[in-house]
């Protein structure tokens, strides 16, 4: 199997794109949806009322523009390298997001919690000592 | 109740979503030429992909099922328990996308679950 010049520092620096993108949209979502409040009441006026907020919320449009900038940034890299390969390798994003979950949103983050996230950033570094790509060229 | 029925959905339209976007790709082909233009013509090659469209309504129901967990949860608790989806995505990239995955990779996977499990048990 040949690669194109340059294949595993192209996919690292988009899936650094992905690991900063993705988290900080969640984070931002999170803050958006925090003020709006919660859906466990799902009579079809209050879904109408929390979907017209969602609408107009600065920070859910902020974390969409973020999710998509990922995306398009997951989509780039999702035509040369496999998909189970940019699946665990983009999950360092889980770190990422506790971080800025804890800093910028307070939130109380156990210790059992980040033992978590780093036993799946030890999964991350396994797989990211495996090929990107296992197929054939497109 | 309510956070399992969103965790099912965000997992399952989400990786169901992300399957077909990776097909999708693989039709149009690997990008070697980043200018506008170029772009541009990828995006229209992109959507004219029928597993494309697929893809993004799948993804639109895991986005929305997302929301709704934001709204209950923590997001240092969501976000990490949706990699529940990596043993769902590892078995469905070997099933829809025929691609090879080695001892190595599916053990990654395996500790990336036992990860998202303590991040489960963290919750209060």
């Amino acid at each position: 199997m040949k690669d194109s010049p340059g294949l595993h520092l192209k996919t690292c620096i988009f899936i650094l794109f992905i690991v900063l993108f993705a988290p900080l949209g969640n984070v931002l979502l999170s803050k958006g949806m925090k003020g709006i409040g919660s859906a466990r009441n799902w009579a079809p006026a209050d879904l109408l009322h929390i979907f017209v907020r969602i609408l107009t919320s600065g920070y859910i449009w902020l974390g969409v523009a973020c999710l998509l900038t990922f995306f398009v940034a997951y989509m780039l890299v999702l035509t040369w390298a496999d998909y189970s390969y940019v699946q665990p390798a983009s999950s360092f994003s889980y770190a990422v997001v506790a971080l800025l979950g804890y800093f910028l949103l307070g939130e109380a983050v156990p210790l059992l919690r980040w033992i978590g996230i780093f036993v799946i950033c030890v999964g991350v570094f396994i797989v990211g000592h495996t090929h990107p790509r296992t197929t054939g060229k497109a | 109740m309510l956070e399992f029925f969103f965790l099912f959905m965000i997992v399952v339209a989400g990786t169901g979503g992300e399957l077909c976007v990776s097909r999708a790709m693989k039709v149009v082909g690997e990008v070697h030429d980043f200018r506008p233009a170029a772009l541009s013509r990828f995006v229209f090659r992109t959507i004219r992909v029928g597993w494309m469209w697929i893809g993004i309504s799948m993804m639109t129901l895991a986005f929305f099922s997302l929301l709704a967990m934001l709204s209950i949860e923590n997001v240092s608790f969501v976000v990490p328990v949706t990699a529940l989806s990596y043993a769902a995505g590892a078995v469905g990239a070997m099933l829809f996308l025929h691609e090879r995955i080695g001892p190595q990779r599916w053990l990654g996977v395996f500790i990336v679950c036992i990860g998202v499990t303590l991040v489960w048990l963290s919750r209060r």
